[in-house]
């Protein structure tokens, strides 16, 4: 990495490249560490490794709970914030974000369906969303959003991305107000269900749903490394991209595709969580200085991580009875790290050649 | 030195037509039934008024656009059954649209260039970052290089977009309206840096425009796009002597002059004065009475006003002769000045010492 076209200040991508690692570290480490309960690294470690002499107890929530909460955390704070970046390059819209495109409206749709029609005639959906009844939830979820998706995607190579953009605004709006209108005729005790999927949570993924999970986040994020050198070149314009050589139909096309899938995923799995998508990648270009994607591609996946992982300690820290909306805690750290970008860069328009 | 022995063109056009396709109507079409060539070590300038289509032109012959009719070639094979990278080893562009930025270096972004020429990492070799280095040395950009893009001057971006489309190393190269944000120098520069390359790399470079005067200096050849969607092929000199560059730009109140190779305001001067003088004094002299409309007489007896310039070891004088009286001036624009005034009705100043006062 140090020999790229990146490589162009005084800002040493190396060295932030480690820092970010180290503040990733401590903040899964804290994630795991603190809580309802405060855990020792020492007995984390032990019940890691399965030591015999570890508490049963300690154990069994680090391994059941703590342990796959963190990797969620950070598996889709990581997809969220190159999943933005990927559509803030498309689009070379600072705005954009995973849910531009309507598929967090289409994930939400999916589970509306469920949660307040399909429950009412018969599925059998526990109260609460711990058990494995939420599997589908997720299910919902997926569907919604890669029918909104394919839906996109057979617009893509149609028009421009300035329409495209405009087309999943419109559809979110409309899916919105569907949404509403489902809220509107349902009962009470199934809009708190479906509030408490809207407010977003890491602490739904099981191990058995993480066999999924894990996998495709890995799957989805690694892909994205392939794709550095073509988003560079999107972002002089397609024109100019498609006289350097590049398919810009395959790549926006593959693009989308990935950035949604990563979405839509974690929507289904989390919830929609919200501004981790926009915020990550704007931190990153702020830190490291440049637009080029072989550094912020890995640069977003830390930063997105390490936020996501961040604002779960907040939203489950012990002073807030229970635990805070997620939503509501990366909103509250996204909103100023966008403020401060935009009020460093004056004109973040310009980072996309606006 | 060009040889008279056959060339393989670079890039050539079959019975291409370009414009737009519409919806349930007749395609509109910009030019017809084109049939070029662009051959190697050639340097042409595309000139027509604005409007006419060169913009089109360079993105069909770029492979950008699906041309309407007939294709574009290259090597004998249609550019759109190239694969973009494979076409991007052959032609560069230089676009109109505005000009991208993002946070990348000047470096970065001629970097870029490189794109078809590196494996899917995108990292750079030696070679490769010789090349970046040598197409920045090209332009003078060199100082540019660890600049964020976003800083520099929209010359100074052209520059820079010039740079990467030479750091992409093909043997064509497509500009379009390169010179529009530069200033004169820097034009002529631009103009003879390309001309320059065209020789010694043998490229085939096409260059839209608006400069005449420095087309009809630089290119090897002009292709001439009418408003009725013919292109003129012709070396510069031939074409201006024809009249064809006439035909193109003709308009109401502008004539081509085809001595001076240029454009003049005024179809047919109504007053006329007689010089007497040389150099570049007796050239400015006569284009200034022409902007007060006044043309060359054939003698000076036929003149309303006879115009002698004096140069001495110091200074340039000039003297009006105005119904046999003469007037001194010490320069042109104060010579202007009596030309412009106001004056009575037998046609004299009503202050006869005027001039001196």
């Amino acid at each position: 990495m140090t020999q790229g076209p990146a490589e162009q200040n005084s800002h040493n991508p190396t060295f932030l490249f480690g820092a970010l690692g180290l503040i990733l570290l401590g903040a899964f480490t804290a994630n795991i560490c603190l809580g309802s309960a405060w855990i020792s690294i020492s007995d984390v470690w032990s019940a890691l490794i399965q030591k015999e002499s570890s508490d049963p107890i300690v154990s069994q929530i680090v391994m059941n709970f703590r342990l796959p909460r963190a990797l969620t955390a950070l598996l889709a704070g990581a997809a969220l914030a190159i999943s933005g970046l990927l559509m803030q390059t498309v689009f070379r819209n600072p705005l954009a974000d995973p849910f531009v495109l309507g598929v967090n409206s289409g994930a939400s749709l999916g589970v509306a369906i469920v949660l307040l029609i399909l429950a009412p005639s018969g599925v059998a959906l526990t109260q609460s969303l711990e058990l494995s009844g939420n599997i589908l939830v997720i299910i919902a979820a997926s569907c919604g959003a890669a029918a909104v998706l394919a839906f996109i995607l057979l617009f893509a190579q149609r028009v421009d991305v300035m329409s495209l953009l405009i087309l999943g605004l419109m559809l979110s709006y409309a899916i919105g107000a569907v949404v509403s209108i489902l809220m509107f005729y349902s009962m009470a005790e199934r809009i708190q269900s479906f509030f408490s999927w809207s407010y977003g949570s890491f602490a739904n993924v099981t191990w058995t749903q993480m066999r999924i999970f894990a996998p495709w986040m890995t799957f989805g994020i690694g892909a994205t490394f392939f794709l550095a050198k073509p988003l560079d070149a999107l972002l002089m314009g397609e024109r100019y991209a498609e006289s350097l050589g590049t398919n810009v139909k395959t790549s926006r096309i593959v693009t989308l595709g990935i950035a949604s899938l990563l979405a839509g995923a974690v929507t289904g799995f989390c919830g929609p969580i919200g501004f981790l998508g926009i915020a990550a990648p704007h931190l990153c270009r702020y830190l490291f200085k440049t637009s080029s994607h072989r550094i912020l591609i890995p640069g977003s996946l830390l930063t997105g991580a390490s936020i996501a992982l961040g604002s779960d300690l907040i939203a489950k820290a012990p002073g807030f009875d229970g635990a805070l909306p997620l939503n509501a805690v990366t909103a509250l750290i996204g909103a100023p790290v966008i403020t401060t970008a935009l009020m460093k860069q004056r004109n973040l328009g310009k980072v996309f050649g606006r | 030195m060009r040889t008279n022995a056959p060339q393989n063109p670079h890039l050539q056009t079959k019975n291409l037509s370009i414009g737009y396709s519409r919806k349930k109507q007749l395609p509109s079409i910009v030019a017809s039934n084109l049939n070029l060539k662009l051959n190697p070590g050639e340097f042409v300038c595309l000139l027509g008024p604005n409007g006419v289509g060169k913009s089109t032109l360079i993105r069909a012959l770029a492979g950008m656009d699906t041309p309407l009719e007939g294709n574009v070639q290259i090597e004998n094979t249609d550019i759109r059954n190239l694969t973009p990278r494979e076409r991007a080893r052959r032609i560069s562009v230089v676009l109109t649209e505005s000009l991208p930025m993002g946070m990348f270096s000047a470096n970065a972004i001629v970097a870029l260039g490189r794109h078809p020429h590196t494996n899917w990492t995108g990292i750079l070799s030696d070679h490769d970052r010789e090349r970046i280095a040598e197409a920045l040395h090209a332009v003078e950009g060199t100082s540019l290089a660890e600049r964020q893009i976003s800083e520099l001057s929209d010359g100074e971006k052209q520059k820079i977009m010039i740079a990467r489309a030479l750091a992409q190393e093909a043997p064509i190269m497509l500009l379009d309206e390169p010179t529009a944000f530069l200033d004169l120098p820097r034009r002529v520069e631009l103009m003879h840096t390309l001309r320059e390359l065209t020789q010694k790399k043998r490229l085939s470079i096409l260059l839209s425009t608006h400069d005449l005067d420095l087309a009809l200096h630089c290119a090897d050849k002009l292709w001439l796009f009418g408003k009725e969607g013919n292109i003129i092929e012709g070396i510069p000199e031939a074409l201006a002597l024809e009249g064809s560059i006439a035909s193109v730009f003709a308009s109401e109140s502008l004539d081509w002059d085809t001595e001076q190779g240029s454009f003049r305001m005024h179809r047919t001067p109504c007053k006329f004065i007689w010089i007497e003088g040389t150099g570049a004094e007796r050239i400015w002299t006569r284009r200034a009475f022409a902007r007060r409309g006044y043309g060359l007489s054939d003698s000076p007896e036929s003149a309303r006003f006879v115009v002698k310039i004096k140069k001495t070891a110091k200074n340039v004088e000039w003297e009006i002769i105005d119904h046999g009286l003469a007037h001194p001036f010490h320069s042109l624009e104060s010579l202007m000045g009596w030309i412009a005034r106001p004056t009575n009705r037998n046609g004299k100043h009503p202050d006869p010492h005027f001039p001196l006062k």
